[in-house]
């Protein structure tokens, strides 16, 4: 691969590189594959990409639960097209983390061995249609709170693929919130369905920013090196401020009891998420973790005969080739 | 040429549809995660043809949601479960030979309504593209490794019965060459065939696909989605 | 070529939005062979009709600039001012030019 040569020069630590390279960040000034970098800022990078990546292709699976449960053919199409998206967004992830000298493979691996982190929003299951809705308009609406400053990450190939992600993922949301819509305008079922559904997925949605910007540990340096630009209590604060009158529209109603808009601040109050949840879901014990996990390794060990197969057969036509 | 009736339409709309449905199973399960998404473009291909001819014979969802299994006129072939990788692409090859043959006479036929003839014109763009995708892997499959020979021979000896409903001369012409290369055995033009779904005759495996597809439709009726 | 450990050759994928323009480097792909490699491209990078040509270069194949070399290769460029039409003065009046 061609960034791999450049690894060795890493690991030399030098003060002086590192300071160009600090200055060059602070002046906004992108970096791109085989640019010197401190080996810090490439392992907070492959780290951060890599989760980013696995997090799509674990997030295939809840709402991929309803492709085949879709109750019309249009909501079918448009759900197949998003979790393929989802797939796409993670391939575009894993090429960029594959220009900072790593493989997909290897990440894989870490993944399926349980040793990589994936948002923790997928450990949580899709019960029922509304889901399909709550998920497009709550968890990509709070992705996308996330990605859009990612668009300007000091990384360019990282920078690349999240301008590409942002332009598709708007598509997610808006569908999400039509289902909300359709359904909250709907039979006295759907509405309930609807209310159930941003129910169970309110908190989750507001945890999925992380922890309080005071217990966040990457926080600091990341913002330095302009991979982060907004804190996660900033990104929350955005998120409540614009969903409440979402739910609002929708006549459904957040359940927080917390909840209030601040005249004084022109931003809404709201309260605290169980936070010990959060940590118990990223320990491993979220309702769908293990499911997750073993449905990712299942699939992945039964291709392996295919994948075998089509190196093998490529192989041979190379041979042939040659002969 | 006689005009196809809306049976035969049917027939190809259901095909599609099932066909789709079957190859949306396999999200977030294929081999590799670039299959998954080629996967997942031909079933949304396959999707939009069964909705452009369900459209043109009355209401898509009616149709796909409120009918019993034994109303459906798809070829068996479509139905047949996913099994392994090398089951899902010799059903595919199958039906993607099949459709080859559908699409372009369609698209030639005045005497069809333009909105079908519309259908047909795009989807055989989308079929060339099905076929190559199919027909290589197939080739891919058998002549891999033993290990993917073996389970591509095991797929072809079962799924073989079921071509009665979608082969043809051509439709022989067009498949036997990608088995060879593939260093397949075929079984033969001769070997026995299953019946068809003609007369409502179905697998068993239908009426649990229908059961869950409907499931939610069916709770609901007269709900809008 | 070569492979190892299962892991799959990585295919660099460029991009033609439309006729008239540049390919653009837009990602990668994993594909044991070329034709896979464009299958995948067109897969993974054009399901929104983004691209009317692809091409995919094993990544190994790509020569790159050494970037520690860029005040060598790039900066003795940025003072010939002269290459810039900009750096020219014509009196008003003047048309065409």
């Amino acid at each position: 691969m061609y960034s791999q040569a450049l690894d060795e020069r890493d690991g030399v630590a030098d003060e002086a590189v590192n300071a160009a390279f600090e200055q060059r960040v602070a002046a906004e000034e992108k970096v791109e594959a085989n640019d010197r970098m401190p080996a810090a800022y490439r392992k907070t990078l492959i780290r951060q990409i890599s989760q980013h990546a696995h997090s799509e292709i674990i997030g295939m699976q809840p709402e991929g639960n309803w492709i085949t449960r879709a109750p019309s053919l249009r909501r079918k199409a448009i759900l197949l097209a998003k979790v393929q998206d989802e797939a796409g967004h993670g391939l575009y992830l894993y090429a960029a983390a594959e220009t900072l000298g790593v493989s997909r493979e290897e990440l894989v691996d870490q993944l399926l061995a349980g040793t990589a982190k994936y948002s923790s929003i997928f450990n949580y299951p899709t019960l029922t249609w509304a889901d399909m809705g709550a998920i497009g308009w709550l968890v990509d609406g709070a992705a996308i709170m996330n990605q859009i400053p990612l668009c300007r990450c000091s990384y360019g190939p990282y920078a690349r693929a999240m301008m590409r992600i942002c332009k598709e993922e708007s598509f997610h949301q808006r569908q999400g919130f039509e289902i909300m819509v359709t359904l909250s305008r709907g039979t006295e079922a759907q509405r309930a369905m609807a209310q159930d559904a941003l129910n169970r997925w309110w908190w989750p949605s507001l945890m999925m920013f992380g922890p309080h910007d005071s217990e966040s540990t990457h926080s600091d340096t990341s913002m330095r090196w302009k991979i982060k630009r907004f804190s996660n209590d900033e990104l929350r604060q955005k998120f409540v401020d614009v969903t409440v009158p979402q739910a609002d529209f929708l006549g459904l109603a957040v359940p927080d009891p917390d909840l209030r808009y601040d005249d004084a601040t022109g931003h809404y109050v709201f309260g605290e998420p169980d936070w010990s949840e959060f940590k118990a879901v990223l320990r491993g014990e979220g309702p769908c973790n293990a499911q997750r996990l073993a449905h990712r390794r299942r699939a992945h060990d039964d291709g392996a005969w295919v994948r075998e197969a089509a190196q093998a057969h490529a192989a041979k036509q190379q041979a042939e080739q040659v002969a | 040429m006689v005009s196809p009736t809306s049976e035969q339409l049917l027939t190809y709309a259901d095909g599609a549809l099932i066909l789709s449905h079957r190859l949306s199973e396999w999200m977030s399960n294929a081999p590799t995660m670039e299959e998954d998404i080629a996967l997942g473009n031909i079933a949304l291909d396959l999707l939009g043809q069964a909705r452009g001819l369900l459209q043109h014979l009355g209401n898509e969802d009616e149709l796909a949601y409120f009918r019993e299994p034994q109303e459906f006129r798809n070829p068996l072939l479509c139905e047949l479960p996913n099994g392994d990788y090398a089951h899902a692409m010799i059903r595919q090859l199958f039906a993607d030979a099949w459709f080859a043959e559908v699409w372009p006479q369609l698209a030639a036929d005045g005497t069809v309504d333009i909105d079908v003839r519309g259908v047909a014109e795009k989807a055989v763009k989308e079929n060339a593209y099905h076929w190559r995708h199919s027909s290589a892997w197939v080739v891919r499959l058998g002549d891999g490794t033993d290990e993917s020979h073996r389970r591509t021979q095991d797929a072809l000896d079962a799924i073989w019965p079921y071509r009665g409903e979608v082969a043809s001369d051509q439709w022989y012409a067009r498949v036997e060459p990608v088995l060879a290369q593939a260093t397949l055995t075929t079984p033969g033009r001769d070997a026995w065939i299953q019946r068809g779904s003609a007369d409502g005759w179905h697998t068993e495996h239908l009426g649990y696909l229908l059961a869950e597809m409907q499931s939610l439709a069916r709770a609901h009726p007269g709900a809008t989605w | 070529m070569k492979t190892t450990s299962g892991q799959w050759p990585l295919w660099e994928v460029f991009l033609r939005s439309r006729n008239g323009l540049h390919h653009q480097h837009v990602g990668s792909v994993h594909a044991v062979d070329a034709e896979m490699a464009v299958a995948n491209a067109r897969d993974v990078y054009t399901r929104r009709g983004e691209g009317v040509s692809i091409w995919v270069v094993p990544s190994a194949a790509i020569v790159a600039s050494d970037p520690g070399e860029k005040g060598e290769l790039f900066e003795p460029a940025l003072d010939k001012v002269y290459r810039h039409p900009t750096f020219y003065e014509i009196p008003d009046g003047v048309a065409n030019i």
